[in-house]
This record gives structure tokens, C-alpha cells and sequence, in this order.
């Protein structure tokens, strides 16, 4: 019997993209992340979400692999976090754009696909995903804010990634930017990608297949947005962590 | 290590600069117009003579620090670090990237300086013009390769500017430029010796006074240089691809 449950533990711990088990971070002398455990399933698009300042970034960074971390266990893709063979099958979008503003979408988009030994055609289709194709010759300096964000957005597409860490990807953009780019995700899960999407808007939350709610380091909820709203007996999402905000105390 | 990705590390920066012409501009008439100045302030090719060898070292040198302090500076606070630290490059790649990219750099440089030095200027050279802007040259690697490293501690660009006095004047002052190493107390003496600028300066001394390549020269060549693999391999010690 128990041999059984670990061996559906086991399956399942490599059939998820992604499994964290008892993460603590501490940044500044802050506990910021924490004993948060979850799993994310292979081939979803799951939403991130919480306030600012909840964690949220501190958990991305932890699961691509650049954050010290204090305590727990993060596999990504069968491996520990942070593994060499890791860098070429995560994509990773930061919040502030991270993308050279002294060269052009091309330029800045084909030295990052040497690093990643992607394919010389790989750039143009990452342009024409995030809709700069009209901007490809212009200096990423010049573009306008949520120009600039989607360039940086675009670094994460290169290479067709198994895991995509997307830090809030939609902020300033407008409606229908960001309908354009929820469709991409959905486009890039049917394709059998993972994608781990973070944002502080509970509209979005909609459009995932898994919610993972955050406040204050520790992990309301992890459940698909209809378990949730039935659970917290609530129509909308907003309504739903509201409620779970309520009712959780977190630890001080 | 990957020479792909080392060369593109070298063709990113230089298209960067290609961006910014004023820069680069400045980069190769500046050490130039200083050295024109310096000619005519002594106003006699003898007195200018004594000091030109010296300052075709410590002008790369300076600006060179002050370039890979603020551009490694702009890739850690831009984040561009962090998304190279996450993806397939080496640390090593990513710096001997830069170190090609300025070293070219740096090697135009020198070339119009010492060119302008050399027949406008009536510098006076008994060694080989080769000699000399490789010794050049790789002071102003040295330059880099210690701006990317102490970038490593200045959280903002007033403290990288900072450390341009902290870490080059001093070795400008010692190196034998104002005053004859010879004549030092024991304590700058010691201090000059522990400099790498120092070997460098009294290289480039020795191959404008002398045609023979003797065995200081050499000596003082291989100092420079071990002090620029070093500064580099420090620098790729502060790229940390965890941070707290």
C-alpha cells in the first residue's frame, strides 16, 4: 500500500514541470518565501498571483535558478533547479525589462539566440509572436514602454522552451495587446510548453488552468479557478482571494 | 568556454558602440588630442620624449577602467546579468568577450595616438613600433580587466566613477611617470612594486630608449599580463548566478 502511494508520488513528481516542496527564502533578513510546496502539471498555463511584493518574484528567480535559497527542494523538469541542462529548456522573462536598449529588437535577439543555439529563424518568428515586427530595425531604447516589455518577452521565446517563467508579462499593456498575448500562451500550452505566468491582476486569473495565490510568502491556495470559486462560494476570482485573505492567518 | 559564443559576447558590445558614435569617436581622438596638448605645454620634444612612452600606456588604461567599470556596472543594474546567468554562456565567455572587444578597441586607440605621437610630435622610438602597441595594448586590457572586476562592489555609477581614483591614480602616481621609481622611499617603493602599471610604464620606457627586447621588458610583459588573467578571473568570481 505504501510502496504504491510513493510510487504515484513519484510519477507524479516527474510528470510535473515543476515541483517545489518547503521553500524558504530570505531576502534582506526577511522571510519572504515561506515552506511554500506545490506542483505544477506539464503542458498548463499557470497563474501566479498575489499583492505586490507578496513573494512571487523571489519564488520565479528560486525556480530558474538564480536566488539563494534558505531552505526546500525546487525540480524543474525532473532536475534541481538551477542544473546546466536547465538554461537552454527555461525561458525566463523578468518584470523590468532586462534586454540591451543600445541595440535593435534584431540585434539584441540574435545574440541571445546564439547563446541559446537556437536557430537563425528563430528570431524572426519571436518577433512576430510579440508583435514588433514593424519595430524589428529600431533601437530597443526608443521603443515605447510596453514595446520594450514585449521585446523582453520575446528573449524568452527563443529556442522553443519546455518551461516558460513569465514575470508579470502583461503589466501596461492595453486590452488588446493583452488578449494577443493570453492567446499566445494558450497557443504555446497546446503545444505542449509549461507555462508559469505571474501578474497582480485577478482578470487574468481567469484564463489560467491552475491559480496559485500568494500573500505575504505563504501559499493560499493552489487549485483551477472553478474548484476555487466553488470552494470560497464566491462568483468572481477577486471575491474568491478575498475571502482566502480573510480566512488564512499568516504566521507573523 | 565556447568561441561562439565568446565572439558573439565581442560582436554584441561592438554593436552596442556602434550605436553610440560620440562614444566611440571620443574613444579614439581623445588619448590623441591629450597627447598634442602634453607636446605642446613642455613645448620641447626632449622633455615630451621622457613622458610620451609612459602616457601611451596610462591613457588606455584610464579610460578603458572607466568604460568596463560603467558598461558591467549598466549589465548588472539593467539586469541583462541576471538573464545571461540564467541561460546557456559561460562566466569566462562573457568576459573574454569583453576583454576582445575592448582590446580592439583599445588597439585603434593606441595606434592613432602613437602614430600622431610618432611623426607629428617627433616622439622618439629606438625600439619596434609592434612592441609598442602591444605593451600598449595590453594596458589598457589591464585597465579593463581591473574596471570589471571592482564594478563588482559599486552599487551605483557615482561609486564606479569613484573608483577610477581609488584604483588608477595611485598606480599613475607610482608607476615612475612624476618621479624615478629609483628615488622612492621604501614604503612607496614597495607600493610601486605590488603595482602592475609600474611594469608596464618602465616596458614601455625601455622600447622607446632601446632596440634590444631584453629580458625586463619581457619579464614585465608576462607581469601584465598575469595581472590581467588574474583581474579576469577575479571578475568572473563576482558574476554569481545565485544572489541573495
Amino acid at each position: 500500500m505504501t510502496a504504491k502511494l510513493n510510487k504515484r508520488r513519484i510519477k507524479r513528481m516527474t510528470n510535473s514541470a515543476l515541483s517545489v516542496s518547503g521553500l524558504r527564502v530570505r531576502r534582506g533578513g526577511r522571510l519572504v518565501v515561506r515552506d511554500v510546496s506545490f506542483e505544477v502539471p506539464r503542458g498548463a498555463v499557470t497563474g501566479l498571483l498575489g499583492p505586490s511584493g507578496c513573494g512571487k518574484t523571489t519564488l520565479m528567480r528560486a525556480i530558474v535558478g538564480v536566488q539563494i535559497v534558505e531552505a526546500g527542494e525546487v525540480a524543474v523538469l525532473g532536475l534541481p533547479a538551477g542544473s546546466p541542462p536547465l538554461r537552454r529548456r527555461i525561458g525566463y522573462a523578468t518584470q523590468n525589462p532586462a534586454i540591451y536598449a543600445d541595440l535593435t529588437v534584431t540585434e539584441a535577439l540574435r545574440y541571445f539566440a546564439t547563446i541559446l543555439r537556437a536557430p537563425a529563424s528563430d528570431v524572426d518568428r519571436v518577433i512576430a509572436e510579440v508583435g514588433l515586427t514593424e519595430n524589428a530595425r529600431q533601437l530597443i531604447g526608443s521603443l515605447s514602454g510596453g514595446q520594450h516589455s514585449r521585446a523582453n518577452l520575446a528573449v524568452a521565446l527563443l529556442g522553443k522552451p519546455e518551461l516558460l517563467v513569465l514575470d508579470e508579462p502583461t503589466v501596461g499593456l492595453d486590452p488588446v495587446l493583452r488578449d494577443e498575448l493570453w492567446a499566445l500562451f494558450r497557443r504555446l500550452a497546446g503545444s505542449g510548453a509549461t507555462l508559469l505566468v505571474s501578474s497582480h491582476v485577478m482578470d487574468e486569473a481567469a484564463r489560467c488552468d491552475r491559480l496559485l495565490l500568494m500573500r505575504e510568502g505563504v501559499l493560499l491556495a493552489d487549485d483551477s479557478p472553478a474548484v476555487l470559486r466553488e470552494r470560497t462560494g464566491t462568483a468572481d476570482l477577486e471575491q474568491a482571494f478575498l475571502h482566502l485573505v480573510r480566512t488564512t492567518e499568516v504566521p507573523a | 568556454m565556447n568561441p561562439t559564443l565568446t565572439l558573439a559576447t565581442t560582436r554584441r558590445i561592438l554593436t552596442q558602440l556602434r550605436h553610440d558614435p560620440r562614444t566611440v569617436v571620443m574613444l579614439v581622438v581623445v588619448p590623441t588630442l591629450l597627447m598634442i596638448l602634453l607636446r605642446y605645454v613642455f613645448n620641447s620634444t626632449l622633455v615630451f620624449s621622457h613622458v610620451a612612452p609612459a602616457l601611451l600606456g596610462v591613457f588606455p588604461f584610464l579610460i578603458m577602467f572607466l568604460i568596463a567599470s560603467i558598461t558591467t556596472l549598466r549589465e548588472r543594474t539593467t539586469g541583462t546579468l541576471e538573464r545571461l546567468m540564467t541561460l546557456p554562456i559561460a562566466r569566462l565567455d562573457l568576459l573574454f568577450g569583453y576583454a576582445l572587444a575592448f582590446g580592439l578597441i583599445a588597439i585603434v586607440q593606441v595606434a592613432v595616438a602613437a602614430a600622431v605621437a610618432l611623426t607629428w610630435l617627433g616622439l622618439d622610438l629606438a625600439g619596434s613600433v609592434v612592441m609598442l602597441l602591444v605593451i600598449a595594448a595590453l594596458d589598457a586590457l589591464l585597465g579593463m580587466a581591473l574596471g570589471l572586476f571592482v564594478s563588482a562592489f559599486a552599487r551605483t555609477e557615482f561609486q564606479a566613477v569613484q573608483f577610477m581614483p581609488v584604483f588608477v591614480l595611485p598606480q599613475i602616481l607610482l608607476c615612475g611617470l612624476f618621479v624615478p621609481r629609483e628615488s622612492m622611499g621604501w614604503l612607496l617603493r614597495w607600493l610601486s612594486d605590488v603595482m602592475p602599471l609600474s611594469y608596464a610604464v618602465e616596458a614601455l620606457n625601455r622600447v622607446t630608449m632601446s632596440s634590444v627586447i631584453d629580458a625586463v621588458i619581457l619579464r614585465n610583459l608576462v607581469v601584465v599580463a598575469c595581472c590581467v588573467l588574474l583581474a579576469l578571473v577575479l571578475g568572473a568570481a563576482t558574476l554569481r548566478r545565485r544572489t541573495p
